[in-house]
């Protein structure tokens, strides 16, 4: 636990350092380049790309729990329960859809840019978080949101003081599904024209430039494990301060 | 008192809980007490409408349940049940101070309480209130389940198999621990259970339910003398006069005189004082009370005791 943690630091204080100055790492891409091309990307600021490309994600990863933990509330309401089926199938939907058919279909709508990568991200994203609040809510112990009610606890009581509590943790695995799936599909949205790590990739696949490919493509993927072992932390720190031993996150 | 008035409860064509009646006075331990699927449970929770009666009325002092919210009526009535059902994660202090923070009583009367009820139910309060419920033993959540439905200081208290989950020797304890706090606030309990044993220790008075029936609701004395049908004698089973010592204390039935050997307490039931005439092959027992001898009880006593009620 502790040697993993120096390790993740020491990963992270790399990606900042590359990412403030990727020129003090031109001896580790020099190798990959042939003639005279360019060792590393020249056409941005990858801190500035890299910022972009966060902010899509969590633009999108936000607007996705909102909706979907609400929805997930309403459905497990009493009055709530008949959309359960409906709200079900719409969360599949959006999961089959192939973010690439969305970007393709929501550009004549919303134009080239960063609104058809959110909305793609959007849509993608809904799924684990709604499945996994539903979990959340639904397990809950029998005992425990019995005595809520027998104590007098009325039903907005039980919600906010008992059951979102208690499905946090698992809640909070499917926000970590959702913004890991998002960070990497975010890529195909430099297709559309929004700025973000794709761009560097797409770059280097049109020049053959295997140097830029492997940047885009390591600060991606070193965001992705870095946040996913985050967010893991933080929940397994929740689970133990709610007194629960961790519960099965989907 | 509550007042159970033609009770029914059904599901689609099932009927759980059949027109039952029954008053429970004021101060009384009333045991339900019957087999799964008897319907006990739901006839119990049918009085904090955790479940809506599909017909018949509940009465609290005089009182039409269905006058009242659900959710106030149930703040007025303790509630505890098996597993106890602590909020796993809110502390100790947090959770017996549940129902007071509901009724939005000021923080420094609900700390109050919380501590009283503490050390009533033998928790210290420095050591444990700030502790969450998954560091406690069985014993100690089980405690804390009873002292948060005691906490808004309620004349009714539910209990549904609130011991079920406990070894039998917790178990005693617990149920000696109820008898003294029932005595000392006078709350008037509910109390469901499979165990006739249970019942029999417990319960003033004893409801025994089967296939959503009310068989008979009597004192023990009655239920263990004339159990109505053959279901309550054989939930009774064949130590019937064994039960019936276990009803009374030696203190009630001291005579004059002498015996020989190991005193008895006064405060021990019939049952062991007869347990011990015929482990130590004695005729009677001298009988002590605060380390004075009272005087002594003997076995044909005793065993006069046991014999069936005339």
């Amino acid at each position: 636990m502790k040697i993993g943690l120096v390790i993740r630091l020491i990963v992270l204080a790399l990606l900042i350092a590359f990412l403030i100055s990727p020129e003090t790492f031109r001896f580790a891409f020099a190798p990959l380049v042939t003639g005279n091309q360019p060792v590393i990307y020249n056409q941005g600021s990858l801190l500035e790309i890299t910022i972009n490309h966060l902010m899509i994600v969590a633009i999108a990863v936000a607007a996705a729990t909102a909706l979907a933990v609400g929805l997930a509330i309403l459905v497990t309401r009493p009055f709530g329960a008949e959309f359960l089926p409906l709200s079900r199938s719409l969360a599949n939907i959006g999961q089959t859809f192939p973010p690439v058919a969305v970007l393709a279909l929501a550009v004549p709508i919303l134009g080239f840019g960063t609104a058809p990568t959110l909305v793609a991200l959007f849509l993608y994203g809904l799924l684990p978080i709604f499945e996994n609040t539903l979990t959340g809510l639904t397990n809950l112990p029998g005992a425990v949101t019995e005595a809520a009610r027998g104590m007098g606890m009325t039903g907005r009581q039980r919600l906010l003081r008992v059951e979102l509590p208690l499905a946090f943790p698992v809640i909070l695995a499917g926000v970590r599904l959702s913004t890991v799936i998002s960070l990497a599909t975010a890529t195909i949205g430099s297709t559309v024209a929004a700025r973000t790590l794709g761009e560097v990739i797409i770059a280097g696949l049109l020049s053959n430039n295997t140097s830029f490919v492997l940047q885009g493509g390591l600060i991606v993927g070193v965001l992705a494990v870095l946040i996913y072992d985050a967010l893991s932390a933080l929940e397994r720190f929740l689970a133990r301060r709610t007194g629960q031993s961790r519960r099965a996150a989907a | 008192m509550i007042e159970l008035k033609d009770l029914t409860k059904t599901y689609g064509d099932t009927t759980v809980v059949d027109a039952v009646s029954f008053t429970v006075e004021a101060g009384e331990i009333c045991v339900i007490v019957g087999t799964s699927g008897s319907g006990k449970t739901t006839l119990m929770r049918m009085i904090n409408r955790l479940v809506e009666p599909t017909s018949g009325q509940v009465l609290i002092d005089g009182e039409d349940t269905r006058k009242v919210a659900p959710f106030e009526l149930r703040r007025r009535i303790g509630y505890a049940i098996q597993g106890h059902g602590l909020f796993p994660h809110r502390t100790v202090g947090q959770n017996i101070g549940t129902v007071p923070g509901l009724l939005n009583w000021e923080k420094e009367r609900t700390r109050k309480r919380v501590d009283e009820l503490m050390r009533l139910f033998q928790l210290d309060p420095d050591q444990f209130r700030d502790r969450l419920p998954s560091e406690l033993s069985g014993g100690q959540q089980q405690r804390v389940g009873v002292a948060r439905a005691l906490a808004a200081e309620p004349n009714i208290l539910l209990m549904d198999e609130p011991f079920g989950a406990l070894d039998p020797v917790i178990r005693a304890k617990a149920q000696d621990d109820l008898l003294g706090i029932q005595r000392k606030f006078k709350t008037t309990i509910v109390l469901v259970t499979h165990d006739m044993e249970e019942a029999i220790h417990l319960g003033t008075r004893i409801a025994v339910m089967d296939a959503g029936q009310l068989l008979q609701y009597a004192t023990p004395e009655e239920i263990i003398a004339n159990p109505a049908t053959d279901f309550v004698a054989e939930l009774i089973g064949g130590d019937r006069p064994f039960r019936l010592l276990s009803l009374d204390r030696v203190a009630d039935h001291v005579e004059q005189g002498e015996a020989e050997g190991t005193p008895i307490e006064a405060r021990l039931s019939l049952r062991e004082a007869y347990a011990e005439c015929l482990w130590s092959g004695r005729e009677a027992l001298p009988v002590v009370d605060n380390g004075k001898t009272i005087g002594r009880i003997s076995r044909a006593e005793l065993a006069r005791k046991a014999a069936r009620p005339q």
